[in-house]
């Protein structure tokens, strides 16, 4: 009888898309490769579970080499990655990472299809789950109708929808992603940028996206770390003044335009 | 299609039947003896009236051909992939595989006798060892080239040894096994030819090479032309079955088979 019945009763349990990212914490990471290049040079992050990081920085700086370092493809020469699931996520733990390359990287003699499942086929799951799953986030990624083409007969646009449906099909709690729209024209990349924003928000993974087109971090991040000239250092970590709803018309608002300079002054300073 | 394969197959076509023409009227208004240079009707109508030996024989050619050529296809893709497993291992052993490729098989092929005994078995070992490197060397290029975004891929899924292998490595290799395929087919076809000329005598039939060895020591040069047309036939039809079923496993994901 009291006046709290008719309000709604919060759910039993959290919405899956919420704070379901794992955290990453890099901790003064140094890497040296074989013959002397020095990449990273005492890399320091602490990411936030479920959020939205660009890397920014001069190409070959050593962006690409803090990633694999995080996906565990690579080795820190001193200093350490440490990923933290959030509380109760012990079980889920399988695959918690995947990563999309600068180039969608598809077998060419698999179907759509089975490139999307791919992941979970080499984690053993059955034909018809792993199918299910992929079929899903081929439709998440808007290529539900393509499930039987081979990538030959797709656009360098849809390929790249292919990579980013396999990387999700494992529904990984942490995305890494490298320059993964740097080869398709612009009007694609902005789609495809619209497309991961919608997926992240419905799904609540952690996200490290590495660019070198600053208004694209600006656009896709809610926090952008700016690295030095190699060997990287982080010159900036700077969460950004900007709605969390992202709409092509916010491209040309001043607080953008504002924060791209900002940017852009810092990777000046600190890549020169 | 059909119209396309025509129209290519027109200039060619054309070109054998002036040759052919040429070389018929030639022969005979300089009336060259025929067991020098038959006229081109001479060895059709050889090759008709023979037709029953030559085909017999062909048979027994291309068994041989087929076996030796089927062991390299097998033994090269697998030696191929044994080396590929270790940098270790192929730097061991590649330069040895180099010596098939270099081994003059005529000097070889007695030795063949004295191991498998005269016969199909000694043959096909020779069609093996002229044909097995080009498999060995493609796959081995094959397997090397795949991509290294795609081998982090399978690391990062824990990908197993053996489901790189079949998932990732050799497919992504067929490609070039065809290539290699490719020219194996032909070059087994000269090995059994070249093995019937020193191992090829056994009971039976014999096969094409032997063929023309005895057509030779009869002076019938046109049964030799004939059954030489024969031999070069078989290399061209196995090629020709191998490329078939490289474009077809190859239709929908690679340019080469376009």
């Amino acid at each position: 009888m009291t006046p709290l019945a008719s309000v709604p009763a919060p759910p039993a349990t959290p919405a899956p898309s919420l704070g379901s990212g794992i955290r990453v914490r890099v901790a003064r990471v140094h890497r040296t490769f074989p013959g002397g290049v020095e990449a990273l040079d005492g890399v320091e992050l602490d990411i936030t579970p479920g959020s939205f990081v660009a890397l920014v920085g001069p190409s070959g700086c050593g962006k690409s080499t803090l990633l694999r370092i995080i996906a565990g493809l690579d080795e820190a020469t001193s200093g350490g990655v440490e990923l933290v699931p959030a509380v109760g996520q012990a079980e889920a733990w399988r695959a918690p990472i995947a990563y999309v390359f600068q180039d969608a990287h598809l077998l060419p003699w698999r179907s759509v299809l089975d490139n999307a499942a791919l992941p979970l086929e080499l984690s053993g799951v059955s034909r018809s789950e792993r199918e299910a799953a992929a079929r899903q986030v081929l439709a998440q990624v808007g290529l539900g109708d393509f499930t039987a083409r081979y990538p030959a007969e797709l656009s360098g646009g849809m390929r790249m929808r292919v990579s980013l449906a396999r990387a999700l099909v494992t529904r990984p709690r942490l995305l890494l992603m490298d320059e993964p729209f740097a080869a398709v024209d612009e009007l694609t990349r902005g789609r495809l940028d619209d497309q991961l924003r919608a997926l992240w928000h419905e799904l609540g993974m952690t996200v490290l996206f590495v660019t070198h087109s600053l208004s694209e971090a600006a656009w896709l991040a809610e926090r952008v770390v700016v690295f030095s000239r190699r060997p990287a250092r982080v010159v900036r970590d700077r969460a950004l003044e900007l709605p969390r709803e992202r709409t092509a018309a916010l491209r040309l608002e001043p607080a953008f335009a504002r924060e791209v300079q900002v940017l852009s002054e810092v990777l000046e300073r600190g890549g020169g | 299609m059909v119209r396309g394969l025509l129209l290519r197959s027109f200039p060619p076509l054309v070109a054998l039947c002036a040759l052919l023409a040429l070389w018929e009227v030639l022969v005979r208004a300089f009336g060259v003896r025929a067991f020098l240079l038959p006229p081109p009707s001479a060895v059709f109508a050889t090759g008709v009236r023979d037709a029953g030996q030559l085909a017999s024989s062909a048979w027994v050619t291309a068994e041989a051909a087929l076996i030796g050529f089927g062991l390299s296809a097998v033994a090269g893709v697998l030696g191929a992939v044994v080396l590929a497993s270790s940098r270790l291992l192929e730097r061991a052993l590649y330069p040895y595989t180099i010596f098939l490729q270099t081994v003059p098989i005529v000097a070889v092929a007695p030795l063949l006798v004295l191991w498998f005994g005269p016969g199909q078995r000694a043959v096909a070992a020779s069609a093996f060892i002229v044909s097995v490197f080009p498999v060995i060397a493609n796959t081995l290029s094959g397997l090397r080239s795949v991509e290294p975004a795609l081998r982090d891929l399978f690391r990062l899924y824990g990908a197993r040894r053996l489901a790189t292998l079949l998932k990732l490595e050799l497919p992504g290799a067929l490609p070039h096994i065809f290539t290699g395929l490719r020219i194996a087919s032909g070059l087994a076809v000269i090995g059994a030819i070249v093995g019937e000329f020193v191992a090829g005598f056994s009971e039976g039939t014999a096969g094409l090479g032997i063929l023309v060895l005895a057509a030779y020591r009869q002076l019938r040069t046109d049964l030799m032309f004939a059954a030489v047309l024969c031999a070069s036939g078989l290399g061209i039809v196995l090629f020709g079955v191998v490329s078939l079923a490289g474009a077809r496993l190859l239709r929908r994901w690679h340019p080469s088979a376009s």
